[in-house]
């Protein structure tokens, strides 16, 4: 049965990626912003590998380890260079000028990429990268088609992947799959650096749901109490 | 409390204290058959006090400059105490305006508000939702954006096709040649000064309210059933009933408004749209530009209207004039009845139809156009029009002798074939769309243009005296 379901699935998923209309189908990032572990596990993947050339300049280091329970002490000593101050925002040395002459594109900051692109996309963008001879870097991306960047986390998939191409019935050549697949592994670190993003992109947004329902409370009673006076004050009028 | 009394006296003698309250408040009598759509206008004035007072305190932290502007949003939503939830008050404020402002626009249109002798009421109301509509224009550029940005380019653009002046209009409004530092700061500027021009037009909306008496859902006016002390007998007093029962309202409004700040605020990129995290580029066009969503039934709209002699000009007019024909709705409507509930069945039929179009040219605006969603703009944008310019045709209770009415039918009617011609030969549009599209429009041409000119004009259901229900 559940082999029947496995295969029926399968079968149903190019039509998934169809549905997506044009675009590429966006795997599912299933992050969750109050798993502190793997924020933790995300920051750290974030200032080794991504904070060289990105930058995420509306974040500071201390809020970081406030949310992520890290204290300034840790943060400086795992999650900083030396010379910053733990009160800094996450700004990078390379100047854009530069940028623009080494990458074509300088490469954008990180701050609120999260909530222009949306989780989905950055968990699959990282995951996507594959061999293309073609490409300055020898890379491509399958959701951000002749990116611009080097797959820098690719020590971290232990390998450059092959994509398995196939021609989509229009002349197009889309990937269907990767050889060697995407390790488990590689997939977690993905996770936890999108969802090192999330929490990047709106850093109150674990709080203010967790403020939410009692602000809904207060209400809900109060519209009893409301509804009750108003009761009491028509009682004359029919 | 004799002292108070005192107090109050002194005061009166010189400031019609106790005088205005009476008048306006406590003894200010409304029709005592309010239903849920009379909620809103209450609702509207506290999100209009909500959106100032947030954005005058969003502003002691907002900086209008075109390099510092994206980041100072940002900085409010992470270092400033509490500032996360002044601008998600804000931008969810102004979302919530407009739904509450449609809603209670479209209560006006349901119980006939706007008929004798509400007309300038009515009016006002449309110059506050006009003045709303700039205000709502210019605070979106202020986050400084991508759709910031290329939302303003493609409106102020719209004032580049007037004829002769057209450019010159648009550096002049822009005061720049693109979108720049300039721009963002008049905006700013004007972003807040109309807000309080708005507060000014809402105070003459209530003076002209209280000045004609509030319509209610039967459509009876109150005042001509007084009793020996002048009282409406149907009236209740403003203070405290229909306070008490709008506090209900605007609580259950405000839960709606907490759930979707707290949990959504966002709101799947309707309320902020996404590509606006990124900053306004201007060496970048995104791939599609959307307006706001209150804003997009005007823009399907524009484009709907396919450019005339090379000019874009017929588009934007026909797109203001979707929001001008609002003030002339008073003289539209023949009917003897007010409301939707006596008007008899074609006038419900076509408020429904009105309402199906509007929210389809809404969800026509987000999307990508292409030629067969730009047919259907077409054909919803007629149907807009038809709802208000055959209005003086179907709201009528006599058979029309006079030759306006028969032209006017027959006129429109060569209008409509002369579309269906223009879609199935010049365009070449696949030929069962283009008939479906002629059918509606000559089937909506037939019930409310034709029938009530030439075969059978509408029936009113009799009013009865007082408010029974």
């Amino acid at each position: 049965m559940r082999k029947l379901i496995i295969a029926s699935v399968m079968a149903l998923l190019p039509m998934l990626s169809m549905a997506a209309g044009g675009g590429v189908h966006l795997e599912k990032a299933n992050v969750d912003i109050a798993d502190q572990a793997s924020l933790q596990r995300g920051a750290k993947t974030f200032v080794n590998y991504c904070l060289s050339c990105h930058s995420a300049q509306y974040q500071r280091y201390n809020r970081m380890g406030a949310d992520l329970g890290l204290t300034d002490a840790q943060v400086k000593e795992n999650l900083m260079l030396a010379g910053d101050k733990v009160g800094d925002t996450m700004t990078i040395a390379m100047s854009s000028a530069d940028a623009k002459k080494w990458f074509g594109n300088p490469p954008p900051d990180l701050s609120v990429t999260a909530r222009s692109r949306g989780a989905d996309w950055l968990y699959t963008y990282f995951t996507t990268f594959y061999a293309d001879d073609s490409r300055p870097f020898g890379v491509n991306n399958a959701v951000f088609k002749d990116v611009g960047m080097p797959h820098v986390l690719v020590d971290l998939e232990g390998g450059l992947k092959k994509a398995i191409t196939q021609d989509d019935g229009h002349g197009n050549m889309v990937v269907t799959g990767y050889e060697p697949p995407i390790s488990a592994e590689y997939e977690q670190v993905a996770r936890d650096l999108t969802n090192f993003l999330v929490y990047v992109g709106e850093p109150i947004q674990l709080k203010r749901q967790q403020m939410g329902w009692k602000v809904l409370l207060f209400l809900a009673v109060f519209f009893v109490l409301a509804y009750l006076m108003k009761k009491e004050f028509w009682r004359d009028v029919h | 409390m004799g002292m108070l009394n005192n107090l109050m006296g002194w005061v009166d003698e010189r400031f019609p204290a106790t005088e205005t309250w009476e008048k306006h408040i406590s003894k200010y009598y409304a029709p005592k058959n309010f239903n849920f759509m009379y909620f809103f206008g209450f609702i509207a004035m506290i999100v209009l006090v909500l959106q100032i007072v947030t954005g005058v305190w969003l502003a002691m932290s907002y900086k209008p400059d075109a390099a510092m502007a994206f980041g100072s949003v940002e900085y409010i939503m992470r270092d400033v105490d509490w500032g996360w939830l002044l601008r998600y008050m804000h931008s969810t404020g102004a979302s919530a305006f407009f739904i509450v402002i449609y809603i209670h626009m479209f209560r006006g249109l349901i119980y006939g508000s706007y008929q004798r002798p509400r007309e300038l009421l009515w009016i006002i109301g449309v110059v506050i939702y006009l003045a709303m509509m700039a205000t709502a224009f210019m605070g979106y550029l202020l986050p400084w954006g991508q759709m910031s940005f290329w939302g303003a380019q493609v409106i102020v653009n719209l004032f580049s096709a007037v004829p002769f002046v057209g450019e010159e209009l648009s550096v002049w409004i822009r005061g720049d040649f693109v979108i720049s530092d300039t721009t963002l700061n008049r905006f700013f500027a004007l972003h807040f000064l109309l807000p309080f021009i708005l507060a000014a037009l809402v105070f003459v909306h209530i003076v002209a309210l209280h000045f004609v008496g509030s319509n209610n859902p039967e459509g009876i006016e109150i005042k001509k059933n007084k009793d020996e002390n002048g009282i409406p007998k149907d009236g209740i007093a403003f203070f405290p009933y229909i306070v008490v029962k709008d506090m209900v309202a605007f609580i259950g409004f405000a839960f709606v408004f907490a759930a979707i700040m707290f949990y959504a605020p966002e709101m799947g990129g309707f309320f902020i749209e996404h590509p606006n995290f990124e900053p306004a580029n201007p060496l970048k066009t995104p791939e599609h530009i959307a307006p706001v969503w209150y804003f997009t039934p005007f823009y399907a709209i524009l484009r709907a209207v396919p450019p005339l002699f090379g000019s874009q000009f017929p588009g934007v007019l026909v797109m203001f004039g979707a929001i001008a024909v609002f003030f002339v709705l008073p003289w539209l409507d023949r009917s003897p009845v007010k409301s939707i509930r006596y008007k008899g069945p074609k006038y419900t039929a076509s408020i429904i139809i009105f309402v199906i179009s509007f929210v389809l040219l809404g969800y026509l605006g987000v999307v990508a156009s292409s030629p067969i969603l730009t047919l259907v703009a077409q054909v919803a944008t007629v149907l807009y029009f038809g709802f208000f310019l055959f209005m003086p045709l179907y709201s009528s209770t006599k058979l029309s002798n006079g030759i306006i009415s028969k032209l006017w039918s027959v006129g429109t009617l060569v209008l409509f074939v002369l579309l269906a011609y223009y879609w199935i030969a010049v365009i070449g549009l696949p030929v069962t769309a283009s008939l479906i599209a002629a059918a509606i429009l000559l089937v909506f041409h037939f019930f409310f243009a034709t029938v009530p000119v030439f075969i059978r004009p509408v029936e009113a259901k009799p009013v009865p005296e007082r408010i029974t229900k």
